[in-house]
């Protein structure tokens, strides 16, 4: 008798439990993925039309994405966004992998408080980042340029290559190393024929997370760039502050596809790594 | 001999690795840390008014702050306004010392023009309280005076609703300009709230992700890093477009009956948008720590602890819930900390109300143009940070702090 009440207990609380957590899961993904039917709407509503409901073709229109490639903010835009996201890409991804190669070695000195300054970036406040970055860019001359962006991208950028390099090194046997010398190989050619093949799913993982920040980043942006930093977030922000138009759902749907394939790849190179590691 | 021969072996591997790690050491440093100290020195350092009025301000050195000051010192604050408006460069003087008192913005611009376009002949005191009666206030010139300081504490005391008095004592602002401690304070409350809510949303779906079979595991951490990956400014655009008056949820809710028409929720723009887009953008940060842990935590413990007699409440509190804490620490602690700077997220969709400290930085910097105060609520908001960040470090450790 107790036992079924148990067991009944049981199920019903393990149904309680699944239902608690498709809830939180639609939480997490329903508001992503709702953007993206709604940018095909043929009205400038931000709201299913009973049309888009009935799947009337005519309530479902290309015209937003029509705009946003006609209109000429947007591909500019984009092009920006590249050049700044890629060269910050470099500097983060080269200087994070070096860094993270010494920080791996068991010599390395004052291992904890160089890691914690070396991840601060990524747990500061942006708004204090950015707000010193434009008092020290604008003391340089450097307010409004290129180059001060590339570099405030590159350094919250590089934490994250740190990070997913070291995890690839943690399973990196130092043995290979010695071995390596032990064959005649400088420390160079060691790093470069040996260590760096071995973790390049992580410097690759590193890059992506880099690219992605500066790719999205716009607080920055907003205090140190000028008219000829107006990347993708800048003009995505200014559409949501100003007047909010259903062109920013379009925009917002290429977002969300290009974080899938983001999300893909280092799903892949994860893998990679794990087969490699293991 | 093999003991010199070793320690020099140790000591060439540490300069290794040293010289691997320098690079970005010193990039850091010099993009990150150097911006931080310049606006930590801006937050105590303002030479402007110093830099404008340097006469006036060394005759004003002498003053003793309680009668009004010397005919000399009318004589040369006079012809120093006088002469910084003709170069366009009182605007700037007059803007900072109306901080401190207000009105002085009008006095002084009032009086250069007044002064430039009748010169006095010999009586500066005269024409100056003629041009404006605040020029017989003591207030006003201790105001000056305490603008042309070029270090001082005022940016602090001031984002602490606090000022200083006549005889430099610190009092607190009238009533009605008591903003930022209020404001600071329902920071930490929001962040507290909002890091309970993603605790509480959190830890049925780790558990579940951790005690899932391994694929069925994979495809829901994959449902987790969705949002986790997709750009910031999309998933504030999806709120609004769900809670807006006229939006998906709204109309949803009208649709059913459940609402009538002119009964829509205000949803957005206000504190309420604010909450429920940030659970959403943080919630990722709580579930990735939680799992990690979780997953360590063998299924045998609660079945050992079931058939030891525990109920299943019995069991998860006193076997699991311990066992799972240092997940739970990890997850708070993050959230918390990227809670109390969040600026984005409240300020497009925060309104009025859903406003953090981080907007009132942000108004500083580009509405207001206050830097030394924004500066100051920067270094305040910095400093909490700060140590939550060695908290962190000493209860997590730094290098657990892998995002993904």
């Amino acid at each position: 008798m107790t036992a079924t009440t148990n067991h009944q207990g049981a199920r019903l609380r393990r149904w309680l439990h699944l239902g608690f957590c498709a809830a939180v899961l639609i939480f997490l993904v329903a508001p992503v993925l709702v953007v993206i039917p709604l940018s095909f709407n043929a009205e400038p509503y931000f709201t299913f039309t009973e049309g888009m409901l009935r799947l009337d073709p005519d309530a479902w229109s290309l015209r937003w994405y029509n705009n946003v490639l006609s209109e000429g903010r947007w591909l500019p835009a984009l092009g920006k966004s590249l050049l700044i996201g890629a060269a910050a890409t470099i500097i983060a991804t080269t200087l994070g992998t070096l860094a993270a190669l010494g920080l791996s070695s068991p010599a390395m000195p004052g291992r904890g408080i160089v890691m914690a300054v070396l991840l601060s970036p990524m747990v500061t406040p942006i708004i204090i980042t950015a707000a010193g970055m434009s008092f020290f860019y604008s003391d340089l001359g450097l307010g409004q340029t290129h180059t001060a962006l590339i570099l405030a991208h590159a350094v919250l950028g590089a934490p994250f290559v740190v990070i997913s390099v070291s995890a690839s090194l943690s399973g990196y046997n130092h043995d290979l190393n010695r071995a390596a010398a032990n064959l005649g190989a400088d420390a160079w050619t060691t790093l470069r024929r040996v260590q760096l093949p071995l973790i390049a799913p992580g410097v690759a993982t590193g890059a992506l997370f880099a690219f992605a920040t500066s790719f999205d980043e716009v607080v920055v942006v907003l205090f140190i760039g000028g008219p000829d930093q107006r990347t993708i977030p800048r003009e995505m922000w200014s559409g949501i502050r100003e007047q909010i138009s259903p062109e920013i759902l379009a925009v917002a749907t290429f977002l969300i596809v290009f974080a899938a394939l983001l999300l893909t790849a280092v799903n892949w190179l994860r893998q990679r790594d794990y087969a490699r590691t293991s | 001999m093999a003991f010199p021969l070793n320690s020099s072996l140790l000591n060439n591997r540490r300069l290794r690795a040293g010289l691997l790690a320098a690079p970005l050491v010193l990039f850091v440093a010099v993009t990150f840390l150097a911006p931080l100290a310049a606006m930590l020195v801006r937050s105590v350092h303002e030479p402007a008014v110093a830099r404008a009025l340097p006469q006036t301000l060394g005759a004003l050195a002498q003053w003793d702050g309680r009668e009004l000051p010397g005919k000399a010192v009318f004589r040369i604050a006079g012809s120093e306004f006088v002469a910084l408006n003709e170069r366009r460069a009182l605007g700037s003087v007059a803007t900072r010392v109306n901080r401190l008192e207000s009105g002085m913005r009008s006095t002084l611009l009032g009086t250069a023009r007044a002064l430039a376009a009748e010169p006095p002949g010999d009586s500066w005191r005269q024409a100056m309280i003629a041009a404006d009666p605040d020029w017989a206030e003591v207030s006003s010139w201790l105001a000056l005076r305490r603008a042309g300081e070029a270090v001082t504490p005022r940016h602090y005391l001031n984002a602490l609703d606090l000022d200083r008095g006549g005889a430099g004592e610190i009092v607190r602002q009238p009533e009605d300009r008591r903003i930022y401690v209020s404001l600071l304070l329902r920071t930490f409350a929001i962040s507290t709230a909002i890091t309970a809510i993603c605790l509480l949303l959190a830890y049925p779906l780790a558990w579940l992700l951790a005690h899932a079979r391994p694929r069925r595991a994979g495809f829901l951490l994959l449902l987790v890093l969705v949002p986790f990956w997709t750009s910031l400014l999309v998933r504030t655009t999806s709120w609004i477009v769900l809670l807006q008056n006229q939006g998906v949820i709204n109309d949803l809710l009208v649709a059913l009956g459940i609402l009538a028409e002119e009964q829509r929720l205000a949803l957005i723009y206000n504190m309420t948008g604010t909450i429920i887009a940030m659970v959403h953008v943080l919630l990722p940060f709580m579930i990735l720590p939680l799992y990690s842990i979780m997953r360590t935590i063998p299924d045998r413990h609660m079945q050992a602890a079931a058939s030891l007699g525990a109920s299943h409440w019995q069991a998860l509190r006193r076997v699991y819930w311990p066992q799972s804490l240092p997940g739970v620490a990890a997850g708070s602690l993050l959230v918390f900390i990227l809670c109390i700077g969040f600026y984005i997220t409240p300020a497009l969709v925060g309104g009025r109300t859903g406003q953090l400290v981080s907007s009132m930085i942000a108004y500083h910097m580009e509405q207001s143009l206050n830097w030394g105060l924004a500066a100051a609520l920067g270094g305040i908001l910095l400093l909490l940070v700060a140590l939550l960040y060695v908290i962190y470090d000493r209860l997590v450790g730094i290098e657990k702090l892998s995002l993904n």
